[in-house]
């Protein structure tokens, strides 16, 4: 399929059931939004992270009811440096939405959505080990992959490829 | 080294209970899953997956690759279906992309993802039998899956890291006689599962040590992220094979084995029935492979043909350039999800515009299956936790990435 620019309108996309139900719980929540190469994405206010998962997981209509995925991308040196970025899966409606939150570069941290879904546990312990973002109100934050006593984050874009020698 | 402080699974002063460390060399943890156990007698009390022995840094790794030269680091995520990871990393490089690729290539694709299913269920049928104390079946399985690599060696030179799929396409035509070979081995395989069967399916040792044991509601499979069999085998009706298709298994025809019980056996006729609908879709495959490139016509995106190479000067040039700069791609970002043997497998990547990749990560199935493991065997029996990670199918490669 040739690539169409993407639409970032939020009156064009507002009829997407995640936007809709979003914009009608708390417009400041939405930052933004995006429609590209068939994916939907809702920039999510730092604080609502938690409860738009919540919102979303108990739409009537179209319930995001699997998490997928928690991941994070580091724009270093650019701020707000870090997004932390959740992707959701309806599978009643066979429907994928992506929520993206903003951190800035100091002490980066964000709710954990583990209250929702026990499965995010694993996924925000592997954002904590490889890029330091804490996530207040995880059970267990320690790091999973990288051993304990490891120093840096190294999926950090300021991290060196080879590791510090 | 890893992991020097053990998890505080015990509180002082509980002296009923003992701590029992299993792996990470344990030849029931299918690699170097170590997991610490508290246990009261032979009861689980609380138990806890620790991982990252097999951490490589892969996801970094990519990040200073050019995109055509992390397809062979994708085979090494999960050395048992290589075929399924290099699909899932070209499809979301060829969606960034906006490539439109060629239907015999989607064909291919299709074909060789499903054998791979088979030589990744067989692999685990037979360990999974063989933890459980059926040493037979183990045998029976690789007699298959030797012909099942044997095919891979032929069409792309290697038995496990086969890296065959390019961006845009395929690496190669198939070779000659490839197709009557897997149409031989389409023709005899449903016998050899009847086999496996009768070896378990009706035994009275293996349903004591896998039926009851190991349970989970579907709630707990989805609120915990498991996916594939793992999820139907507690009675969820997804496969993103049906559910979302993409390199044309819209086309085919199968059934999603669905079982509702949530055990150890139940996970087991999932995938005991997935080989058998997976032999189905390779029968398709072959049946209506279409005629034409396997290679999308993409100059400088896809390496030109070789014998084209030495006439015409553009495509020299494209192939130096493909070699030495790599190609850039479209700022964006996608996450392509395709349904592996072990469940869910996703990509997601980043794209700044340059010829590297600006971020990859790996969703991978089994990195969310192990979070499932205690819910299933606390309260348990310890014999039956080798039943039970035996049943979720983990790949440590997979995991620790």
């Amino acid at each position: 399929m040739p690539l169409v620019p993407a639409v970032t309108d939020l009156e064009e996309l507002k009829n997407h059931p995640a936007l809709a139900r979003l914009l009608g719980w708390n417009k400041d929540a939405v930052e933004g939004a995006k429609f590209d190469r068939d994916e939907m994405t809702i920039h999510v206010e730092r604080s609502a992270i938690r409860e738009a998962c919540v919102l979303l997981k108990e739409d009537p209509a179209c319930p995001f009811n699997f998490l997928s995925d928690v991941t994070c991308v580091d724009w270093y040196p650019a701020e707000p440096r870090f997004e932390v970025i959740y992707h959701l899966l309806s599978i009643p409606n066979k429907e994928r939405v992506r929520l993206k939150v903003r951190l800035n570069s100091g002490s980066p941290a964000i709710e954990s959505i583990t209250s929702v879904w026990p499965g995010a546990n694993y996924f925000e312990r592997e954002v904590f080990d490889l890029f330091g973002v804490r996530f207040n109100g995880h059970p267990y934050l320690r790091r999973i992959l990288m051993p304990e006593d490891w120093e840096g984050h190294p999926l950090r874009k300021d991290y060196p490829v080879e590791g510090y020698r | 080294m890893a992991h020097l402080n053990p998890t505080p699974v015990l509180e002082p002063g509980q002296d009923r209970t003992m701590i029992l460390n299993m792996g990470p060399q344990h030849p029931s943890t299918h690699g170097v899953l170590r997991v610490i156990l508290e246990i009261d007698g032979e009861t689980v009390v609380r138990m806890m997956p620790d991982i990252g022995y097999l951490h490589t840094g892969i996801e970094k790794t990519c990040e200073a690759k050019f995109y055509q030269q992390v397809v062979p680091l994708t085979d090494r995520i999960d050395y048992l279906c290589p075929m399924t990871n290099n699909l899932c990393y070209v499809l979301a490089v060829e969606k960034l992309l906006g490539l439109e690729i060629p239907p015999k290539a989607q064909w291919l694709r299709v074909l060789l993802n499903e054998l791979t299913r088979i030589n990744s269920h067989l692999v685990w049928l037979g360990t999974h039998a063989m933890d459980i104390g059926a040493l037979t079946v183990f045998l029976y399985c690789f007699r298959e899956r030797e012909e099942v690599l044997k095919m891979f060696e032929m069409i792309s030179g290697q038995r496990m890291m086969t890296s065959y799929f390019r961006i845009g396409g395929v690496a190669l035509e198939p070779p000659l006689g490839f197709f009557d070979r897997v149409r031989e081995f389409a023709g005899y395989f449903p016998e050899k599962v009847d086999e496996y069967e009768n070896l378990l399916t009706g035994n009275p040792i293996w349903g004591m040590r896998t039926k009851g044991v190991a349970r989970m509601t579907a709630e707990d499979a989805i609120a915990l992220g498991a996916t594939g069999p793992t999820l139907r085998g507690s009675g969820v009706d997804i496969d993103l094979r049906r559910d979302m298709p993409y390199s044309s298994y819209e086309k085919f025809q199968f059934k999603v084995p669905i079982s509702q019980e949530g055990d150890v056996f139940a996970r087991y006729m999932c995938r005991v029935q997935e080989l058998r609908e997976s032999i189905g879709i390779v029968r398709q495959a072959l049946d209506g492979m279409p005629e034409g490139p396997t290679k999308a016509d993409a100059p400088g995106i896809v390496l030109p043909d070789r014998e084209k190479m030495k006439t015409q000067m553009e495509s020299l040039i494209y192939h130096f350039k493909i070699i030495t700069e790599g190609f850039a791609v479209p700022v964006g970002e996608v996450y392509q999800a395709v349904e592996s043997p072990r469940g869910e497998m996703g990509y997601y990547i980043v794209s700044d515009g340059t010829p590297k990749p600006y971020r990859v990560h790996m969703r991978s199935a089994c990195f969310a299956n192990l979070q499932t493991l205690p819910t299933m065997c606390e309260g348990r029996l310890l014999a039956d936790v080798v039943a039970a990670i035996g049943s979720i199918d983990i790949v440590l490669g997979e995991i620790d990435r």
